[in-house]
């Protein structure tokens, strides 16, 4: 196991080729330029549209900021709706200190007409561009924001009118090298009026054109941009979801074949559970993401807290977020099987997050889990359960949302460990509603089996890219002294878990002992029949020995009979003086 | 609105653009016009004094203010629909 901390690699899905800042004015907003290859054109026009509230003003003002902030390059910001005291006080709460910005050099000019604007033949933005001609060589701006100028453009009387002006607008802003941003309604917004086609015309005359879409989706607001066009450079066409936070804009940071190169670590990290990280080959590898999936109570949560706990064991800062209850009731309910996290908490090793008061699209959550995991500064992850992502109103981004969380929590080499809540009803998909079984590099489910009376909970590891990883079935066994797996046993094509496999564990142990007696037994008494077997085997060889030895005497008394015989014939006919003849006859 | 009230005119224009031209030029006529011997007319080039029109917050060329008799008014464009300029400066058309 490893101990000590690994040193924390820096982000890799910063862009790869670093921004040209000749070509390219970053609007700050990570997201957006990365989108665009770093930001805006610099020195040409781009054209920001979106229906109200899609978040133009915001984006527009951040892009000044930024600009003045970090680069040095003052602004001009000209407003046609709303005040500049008013836009001033209500982007206050982004921490832009707006105030002290115009003070310095961020210029607001309030564009507004009047109400009692008295129209009389025809006109033309002279007046305004000969201002921001002397503005722009006073302050040196290098970046200026028309808000809302459809609103300018209402007032000119026709189409030709309105086609002059952005003409005459839009070689003013080529001849001062300004790095523009023009925001209007979209054109969804007033098709069939006049300013459509101006519109139309307008995009036509930018040299990028960004889109920005607000919709609400079973009462959840979701926000989406995409960059319709941008001359001259290659750019990311999908729509990239955005998410209005405390710090402006926050595009989700695109999925491209280029970006998603996180560094592949063979280190393993601890499951939390021995025998698991045994059926692993060492534990879940580092910066991998692990789906934990199963039907409600099946020790999902329990599999999290035991990650938790081997992470803080090793010294590592682990954030846990949980949408079903509240930290503190994580932490009570784990301890009742033996997991204490209450230490950790309290080390600041552990940061318990309550999703739960987290309300919004999946993307807020996304936004605001990346804030609260960079702020923890943390290297494993728990979210119990990430299915919680896709519910009423989410269900179209939250795979995708899923899937950015993935990414991102192995670019920053985050160790990720979601649950995932299975429905009963659809179980036999074994999937995830989010569809992140594929995406996830292990995936443990757990499920019930139900038998005599008793749901045990059964643990299967489904997959584990790159580990050699068991394919049994093994049994959870939760106890307040902590989590242990146990084999199940197949018995006649049933698996048998808890108090069956207790009983059958029994009894294999009885037949056992059992067999072994019997087998003793029948050895005793083979041997004492060898042993029988072998006395008589030695008389026997005894008795054929004597036999063997009566046979030679035997023989050689016959054969002395047969000479002493023949002997005696001879001799008696030597003394009879038989005849030769006599001899014959006999 | 008395007949002798004296009136006090600026005419923000861009250079000698042709709607600034053609605002001058009605200008001129409708004050001949109507308010001979009471008007003044203070001219202003937007390119020549670009921060008082920013200051004054001209966006548009040609603009009139009438900044006497109150109340002020701004009348945008070249003029050249008199019943709506005489109406805005609160002047008869009917006049001779």
């Amino acid at each position: 196991m490893k101990c000590a901390p690994a040193p924390r690699q820096p982000p890799s899905h910063a862009v790869a080729a670093p921004i040209d800042l000749k070509s390219k004015a970053p609007t700050g907003i990570v997201g957006f330029d990365l989108i665009t290859r770093g930001g805006l054109p610099r020195g040409r026009t781009t054209l920001l549209q979106g229906g109200p509230g899609s978040g133009k003003t915001i984006f527009a003002l951040q892009f000044l900021v930024h600009g003045l902030q970090n680069l040095g390059e003052p602004g001009i910001f000209v407003a046609f709706e709303e005040t500049p005291a008013r836009i001033m006080s209500n982007f206050q709460s982004f921490g832009w200190n707006l105030n002290e910005l115009a003070a310095d050099n961020l210029y607001f000019i309030d564009a507004q007409q009047s109400p009692d604007f008295i129209q009389s033949g025809a006109f033309d933005l002279g007046g305004m561009l000969a201002s921001l001609a002397a503005l722009t060589q006073q302050m040196g701006a290098k970046r200026i924001v028309f808000d809302a100028l459809d609103i300018l453009l209402e007032l000119l009387p026709d189409y030709a009118t309105k086609r002059r002006e952005l003409h005459r607008l839009h070689l003013w802003l080529l001849a001062h090298g300004l790095t523009a941003l023009i925001t209007a309604k979209g054109a969804t917004e007033s098709s069939g009026s006049p300013s459509a086609d101006s519109l139309s015309y307008m995009q036509f005359m930018v040299d990028c054109t960004v889109i920005l879409n607000h919709r609400v989706e079973i009462g959840i607001s979701q926000r989406n941009l995409r960059v319709q066009k941008y001359r001259g450079s290659s750019f990311i066409e999908d729509e990239s979801p955005f998410v209005i936070g405390e710090q402006g804009f926050d595009v989700a940071s695109p999925r491209s074949p280029d970006t998603v190169d996180a560094e592949v670590s063979n280190e393993r990290v601890s499951s939390g559970v021995e025998r698991l990280d045994t059926m692993l080959g060492g534990g879940y590898f580092r910066a991998a993401s692990v789906l934990v999936t199963g039907f409600p109570g099946t020790a999902k949560t329990t599999l999290s807290g035991l990650f938790a706990e081997a992470a803080c064991q090793r010294g590592e800062r682990t954030m846990f977020v949980s949408f079903d209850s509240d930290g503190s009731e994580v932490t009570r309910n784990l301890t009742s099987v033996g997991i204490a996290l209450a230490p950790h908490i309290k080390s600041g090793l552990l940061r318990m997050v309550s999703a739960r008061t987290m309300s919004g699209s999946a993307e807020t959550l996304l936004v605001r889990i990346k804030a609260f995991a960079s702020a923890h500064q943390t290297r494993c992850l728990v979210i119990d359960p990430i299915s919680m992502l896709s519910k009423a109103g989410n269900e179209l981004t939250a795979h995708s949302v899923a899937e950015r969380l993935i990414d991102w929590a192995k670019a920053d080499g985050i160790t990720l460990l979601c649950t995932s809540l299975v429905d009963e009803i659809d179980s036999h998909e074994q999937g995830t509603p989010l569809h992140i079984s594929t995406m996830a590099d292990t995936w443990i489910h757990l499920n019930y089996l139900v038998q005599a009376g008793e749901r045990n909970r059964g643990m299967a590891i489904i997959k584990s890219r790159g580990t050699a990883h068991s394919n049994q079935v093994r049994e959870l066994i939760l106890s307040s002294s902590g989590v242990t797996l146990a084999d199940i046993y197949t018995a006649g094509g049933e698996v048998l878990m808890g108090t069956l496999r207790w009983e059958k564990e029994e009894a294999t142990r009885a037949e056992n002992e059992t067999a072994e007696v019997a087998d003793e037994l029948k050895r005793v008494s083979l041997d004492a029949e060898e042993a029988v077997l072998e006395v008589r085997a030695k008389s026997l060889q005894t008795e054929l020995i004597a036999k063997q030895v009566e046979k030679k005497l035997l023989a050689r008394t016959t054969r002395s009979r047969e000479i002493k015989l023949v002997h005696g014939k001879t001799q008696m006919r030597e003394m009879r003086g038989a005849d030769v003849a006599a001899v014959d006859a006999e | 609105m008395s007949i002798t009230d004296r009136y006090y005119f600026q005419l923000y224009v861009a250079d000698t653009g042709p709607n600034s031209a053609q605002a001058i030029k009605n200008l001129h006529a409708l004050c001949t016009t109507h308010l001979a011997g009471r008007h003044e007319i203070e001219m202003i080039d937007v390119f020549k004094q670009p921060i008082r029109a920013l200051t004054e917050g001209i966006l548009m060329t040609p603009t009139l203010i009438k900044l006497a008799p109150a109340p002020i008014c701004r009348i945008v464009g070249t003029l050249s629909q008199v019943d709506i300029v005489l109406d805005a400066l609160g002047l008869e058309p009917t006049q001779p």
